[in-house]
């Protein structure tokens, strides 16, 4: 991965089974968001593939890529949910893209979906109407709102307080329990890291590649190098 | 005031520092000490002492900073020992991360030729991606006649009342005041030659074939222009845009398309009605300084003013909120995710815009008398 002739990343390679919940974790500025672009679409790598079911996502053709990506759902680190709709116009865009609902079923599902991420009767606020945390999870719900069989996560803790942020992972848990979700994360937030994760990767900017994988409390009591141990336990004793 | 000391052992350089290191106060010069470092001989340790120090802030810091990035250039151990703690705490602090090698930006050295020739590279690729972006904008109407996108009309009505009634009274009040200077520059010359009956050609021809659309060209495009390339610099910057390729959105359909038709739609309409206003300051004018009626002006327009001269006004209303609207979209994409990036997003497409909507008046003008039009 690289921006122009600066290099972020070299040599990731990691698998993401069905149902996981995969965290990428690193210390801030270490390439995990850049990760995070190159996996949904929005960056190709310089070099390399990502395989979704062993099928190349890098090289195949735009339509293969539209189809691909709506299998996706994204969380973005503000949300992102577009200003000039409402939180109800902002997930029943997706329904009204790709599904042949009629407006009362797209308006019960939207409903449904904001009632899981605890937004009900807020349909009708706009996103500058609403707080940050609010926002966070009114994107999930926009996010959720294909069914989607991949979520990613940008840094979902980030800019909320640690009640929402806690309320975020039991939610990102139950997606995974209930619906099967494959979830990747990309976040810093330890608490998370050792709550949430199957799995987790860890991208360190000195060499500019993926240094450890594992689960969290397999990397904190056998680390593989001092960076992974002073990032899960805070910076060392 | 903060003075320097030094006590040259065998192997060692001691620095004594005294008096006030801080902001205000009046440092000794560096170059000194450089200089001591440069000329004695056998040095392998520099210590500083601060006991007379009287009073400190960042500059003390600074100061010892530079000291051992001084010994590192000459291979000498800085001996931290006689430092009080707190000041040893801040010193270790500012190496504690070293730099880091790859945070140095290229900046690269060029001569003149070098220059003008990268800007030009530069302006032709720029150049290239607008020509590509006009064209997804077309392909993305094209999408539209043929049912195979369609357009958020909520947005579009929107985005018309903004760009359209909303704009109304700044159109009105430069429109009338273009209508009356034309007229006034007229009545004065034309008195002159005992022409002054033929005001009412030169207000008629000028403001419906050129200035009636050129000036609510300008208007829009520093109105209008600007605003689409906030929203949507904005709209990239929080992410909004990323939003909505990762749900297989086209953003030009989504977002630019209900823009580039608001401004075709609304573009004739606003430059008709400048058109209206311009003649009608202009004949007010008329009236009072050359007593000319609005019966005789009205018949004097007749004359000098065609159906085409109307109709090739309109016509650069329309290509002008074309290239508004591609541009204020196009510079609001190209901006770079930052506040800075939608300021200077704005400035660009503002500029674009004007500069587009005269180049083009010029062709439009040029090709307009190649066909006699």
């Amino acid at each position: 991965m690289a921006y122009g002739s600066f290099v972020v990343m070299r040599d990731l390679n990691f698998e993401v089974l069905d149902g996981e919940i995969m965290i990428v974790m690193g210390g801030s500025g270490c390439g995990k968001s850049t990760l995070l672009k190159h996996l949904i679409g929005l960056s190709e790598p310089v070099r390399g593939d990502i395989l979704y079911d062993g099928i190349s996502f890098v090289h195949a053709s735009e339509e293969e890529k539209q189809s691909q990506v709506r299998r996706f759902g994204v969380l973005y680190q503000g949300g992102a949910l577009w200003s000039s709709m409402t939180l109800a116009e902002n997930v029943a865009l997706p329904l009204e893209e790709y599904t042949e609902l009629n407006s009362r079923e797209i308006s019960e599902l939207v409903s449904y979906k904001l009632s899981l991420v605890g937004l009900k009767g807020f349909q009708e606020f706009y996103p500058s109407q609403i707080s940050g945390g609010m926002r966070k999870r009114a994107g999930l719900a926009r996010a959720m709102a294909l069914d989607p069989e991949i979520l990613f996560f940008d840094e979902p803790s980030a800019g909320l307080d640690p009640i929402n942020s806690r309320r975020l992972d039991d939610l990102i848990l139950q997606l995974r329990d209930s619906l099967g979700t494959t979830v990747v994360v990309v976040t810093h937030e330890l608490k998370s890291i050792f709550s949430i994760a199957d799995n987790a990767i860890f991208l360190d900017a000195g060499p500019k590649t993926m240094t450890a994988i594992g689960h969290p409390n397999q990397l904190l009591e056998d680390p593989p190098n001092t960076n992974v141990y002073e990032f899960l336990t805070r910076g060392g004793k | 005031m903060a003075t320097i000391q030094t006590d040259l052992g065998e192997e060692a350089l001691t620095i004594h520092l005294t008096g006030n290191w801080r902001v205000d106060s009046s440092l000794p010069d560096f170059a000194s000490v450089e200089e001591l470092f440069d000329t004695v001989e056998n040095l392998r340790v520099v210590a500083v002492t601060t006991n007379e120090v009287e009073d400190w802030d960042s500059m003390l810091m600074a100061y010892l900073v530079k000291l051992v990035y001084l010994c590192r250039r000459h291979n000498l151990e800085f001996d931290r020992s006689l430092l009080p703690n707190d000041l040893r705490m801040l010193l270790n602090l500012s190496f504690a991360v070293p730099e880091n090698d790859n945070a140095q930006l290229d900046v690269e050295t060029k001569t003149f030729v070098e220059r003008i020739g990268k800007a030009a590279v530069e302006r032709y690729r720029e150049f290239l991606e607008m020509l590509g972006f006009t064209g997804e904008c077309f392909a993305s109407i094209l999408r539209m006649l043929v049912g195979r996108t369609s357009v958020r009309w909520k947005d579009f009505w929107l985005i018309v009342q903004e760009v359209g009634a909303n704009a109304i009274w700044i159109v009105t009040l430069v429109s009338f005041l273009i209508g009356l200077i034309i007229a006034f520059l007229g009545s004065v010359v034309l008195q002159r030659l005992g022409a002054d009956v033929y005001v009412s050609y030169l207000v008629g021809y000028g403001m419906l074939r050129e200035l009636g659309a050129l000036m609510t060209g300008i208007i829009i495009a520093g109105r209008t222009g600007a605003a689409f390339a906030a929203e949507v610099a904005s709209m990239k910057f929080s992410e909004e845009i990323d939003a909505l390729k990762t749900l297989g959105i086209d953003p030009i359909d989504f977002i630019f398309l209900p823009r580039i038709l608001a401004l075709f739609l609304m573009m004739p309409v606003l430059v008709l009605y400048a058109d209206v206003i311009g003649v009608a300051s202009g004949m007010l004018v008329s009236n009072l300084m050359l007593d000319i009626s609005v019966p005789m002006f009205l018949n004097g327009m007749k004359v000098a003013v065609a159906l085409p001269d109307y109709l090739l006004g309109i016509v650069k209303g329309i290509i002008f909120g074309m290239l508004i609207a591609i541009s204020g979209c196009l510079r609001g994409m190209q901006s770079r995710d930052s506040a800075e990036g939608v300021g200077l997003a704005t400035t660009s497409a503002v500029v674009t815009g004007i500069t587009l909507i005269i180049f083009f008046n010029a062709i439009i003008d040029w090709i307009a008398a190649i066909y006699d039009i």
